[in-house]
C-alpha cells in the first residue's frame, strides 16, 4: 500500500518528463522547419532518429566489431551488413535514375585514404566510439567521447585542410558499382563477408540477436530517407569538420591557404549557418536524441569512471586521430564504411578492410593506455 | 559525479555553439530553402559530404 503511494507521483513525474522530452524534440525540429527551411527542420527529425536508435537500441559499430575480433561473435556486423545492404537495394537504382538530385556517397581509393582507414579502425576501438558513437555517447553523458568530440572536430577540420596533400600522394579513379548491376555484385560482396564471418565465427554465437535486427530495419529506412531528403546520404565528419571551420574562422585563421576550404562551397557553408549543413543537423540530432534516451531511461544517474591520467591523454590524441583519418580516408564508419558501400563506391570496401585491421590493433592498445582494466 | 554532469555540460555547450553560430553567421532565409525533398526536385544536389573530393 505505502509503495503504491510512493510510486504513484514517480511515475507521474516519469510521464511528464518522457511527454516533455518528445514535445521538446518536435518544437525544436518544427522552430527549425519553420525559421530556417522544412528540409532543414526534416533533417534535425532524421538525425534525431538516428540518436534515438543508435542509443535506443544500444547498437553501434565500434562494440560489434570489439565483438568479432575479441569474442568472434559476428552478429552485430550482420546487422551492419544488413542494414547496408536494404539501403543497397534502394540507393544505387535511386542514384542510377535521378543522378543530378541524388549523390552517393563515392570517394577514390588512395594511399592516404587506405592509411586514414586503418588510423581510425584503431582510435574507435581506443575511445570506443567511431563516427556515430562518439556523438551518441557524449549526448547520453560518455566522459571520454565528451573529450574526444571536440579533437574530433579539430581532427576533422584539419584533415580536410591539407586533404588534398595527402591525395597528391596517390588516388584512383573514382570507383563504383552502379545501377541494377551494381546493386547485385554489392549485395554478393556483402553475402561473401556475411559468409566469411559466419565461418570465423564462434559456434553457437553466430545468430543476430533481435535488437540489432530492428536497429539494422530503421537505420537502414533513416538512411534512405537522408538520402531522399537532403539528396545525398548520411555522414558525419563534414559536419564537424565545420564545426572546427567555423571556430577557426572565428579566431581569425586564414582558411584562403586550404585547397578544401577555399572552394566556394565550403567558404559559404562556413559563413552560412550550421543550421543549413545537412551534416550539421544530423549530428546535432544524433546528439540531441541519444540525450534523450538516456534521460528517458533514467540512465545519466550512472558514475563516471575513474582513469588515469594518460587514458585522458589518449583519448584528446585519438580524438583528433579519429578527426584526421576520417577525412583523408573519405569518410567514417558512417560515411565510407555504411553509405559508400550502400551506394556503391568501392573506397567504401576498401575502408573496411582497413578499418578493421586498424581496430585489431586498437583493441590491444586500449589497455595499455588506462582506458580499460587490464 | 555522475553522466548527467557531462550530458548536461555537452547540451548547454550545444545549445551555446548553435546560438553563437546563428549571431555569427548569415541570416537565415526560410524563403530561399529548397524543396522539403531532394528526389523529385529537378535540383542538383549540393549539400557537402566526407566522401567529396574537391575539384581543383
Amino acid at each position: 500500500m505505502t509503495q503504491e503511494v510512493d510510486t504513484a507521483p514517480a511515475r507521474s513525474a516519469h510521464v511528464t518528463q518522457r511527454a516533455a522530452l518528445i514535445g521538446a524534440a518536435l518544437v525544436l525540429s518544427l522552430a527549425v522547419a519553420t525559421f530556417v527551411g522544412a528540409r532543414y527542420g526534416l533533417l534535425l527529425l532524421i538525425g534525431l532518429g538516428f540518436g534515438i536508435v543508435l542509443e535506443g537500441l544500444r547498437f553501434g559499430f565500434a562494440g560489434p566489431w570489439r565483438a568479432m575480433i575479441v569474442r568472434r561473435e559476428p552478429g552485430g556486423v550482420f546487422a551492419h551488413l544488413l542494414a547496408i545492404g536494404l539501403v543497397a537495394v534502394v540507393a544505387i537504382p535511386l542514384i542510377a535514375s535521378h543522378g543530378t538530385e541524388l549523390l552517393g556517397a563515392r570517394a577514390p581509393v588512395g594511399f592516404a585514404m587506405v592509411g586514414g582507414a586503418f588510423v581510425f579502425g584503431a582510435c574507435m576501438q581506443i575511445v570506443m566510439g567511431c563516427g556515430s558513437g562518439t556523438l551518441v555517447n557524449a549526448g547520453s553523458g560518455n566522459p571520454v567521447s565528451l573529450l574526444a568530440l571536440p579533437f574530433f572536430a579539430i581532427g576533422s577540420f584539419a584533415g580536410a585542410f591539407h586533404l588534398l596533400w595527402w591525395t597528391d600522394l596517390g588516388i584512383l579513379p573514382v570507383i563504383a558499382f552502379e545501377g541494377m548491376q551494381g546493386t547485385v555484385v554489392t549485395l554478393l560482396a556483402l553475402a561473401a563477408v556475411a559468409g566469411l564471418l559466419y565461418f570465423m565465427g564462434k559456434p553457437g554465437s553466430r545468430s543476430m540477436p533481435r535488437r540489432y535486427v530492428v536497429a539494422a530495419v530503421l537505420l537502414a529506412a533513416l538512411a534512405l530517407a537522408n538520402l531522399v531528403v537532403a539528396g545525398q546520404p548520411w555522414g558525419v565528419v563534414y559536419g564537424l569538420g565545420l564545426w572546427g571551420a567555423k571556430g577557426a574562422a572565428a579566431i581569425g585563421m586564414d582558411l584562403s591557404s586550404s585547397g578544401f576550404w577555399s572552394t566556394t562551397g565550403n567558404i559559404e557553408r562556413v559563413q552560412n549557418s550550421l543550421l543549413t549543413d545537412v551534416t550539421s543537423l544530423t549530428n546535432l540530432g544524433i546528439i540531441a536524441g541519444a540525450f534523450g534516451v538516456a534521460v528517458w531511461r533514467g540512465g545519466l544517474s550512472t558514475t563516471l569512471p575513474q582513469l588515469p591520467a594518460r587514458a585522458w591523454v589518449a583519448t584528446v590524441i585519438a580524438g583528433f586521430l579519429l578527426g584526421y583519418s576520417s577525412r583523408l580516408a573519405f569518410g567514417c564508419n558512417v560515411g565510407a564504411f555504411f553509405s559508400g558501400i550502400s551506394t556503391g563506391s568501392l573506397h567504401g570496401w576498401a575502408w573496411f578492410a582497413a578499418a578493421f585491421t586498424g581496430a585489431y590493433y586498437g583493441i590491444r592498445l586500449r589497455p595499455v593506455l588506462g582506458l580499460e582494466a587490464r | 559525479m555522475t553522466r548527467k554532469i557531462t550530458a548536461l555540460l555537452l547540451i548547454t555547450l550545444m545549445i551555446c555553439f548553435v546560438a553563437w553560430d546563428l549571431a555569427a553567421s548569415e541570416p537565415v532565409n526560410p524563403f530561399q530553402a529548397p524543396p522539403l525533398l531532394a528526389l523529385g526536385s529537378g535540383l542538383a544536389a549540393n549539400g557537402a559530404h566526407c566522401a567529396a573530393l574537391p575539384s581543383r
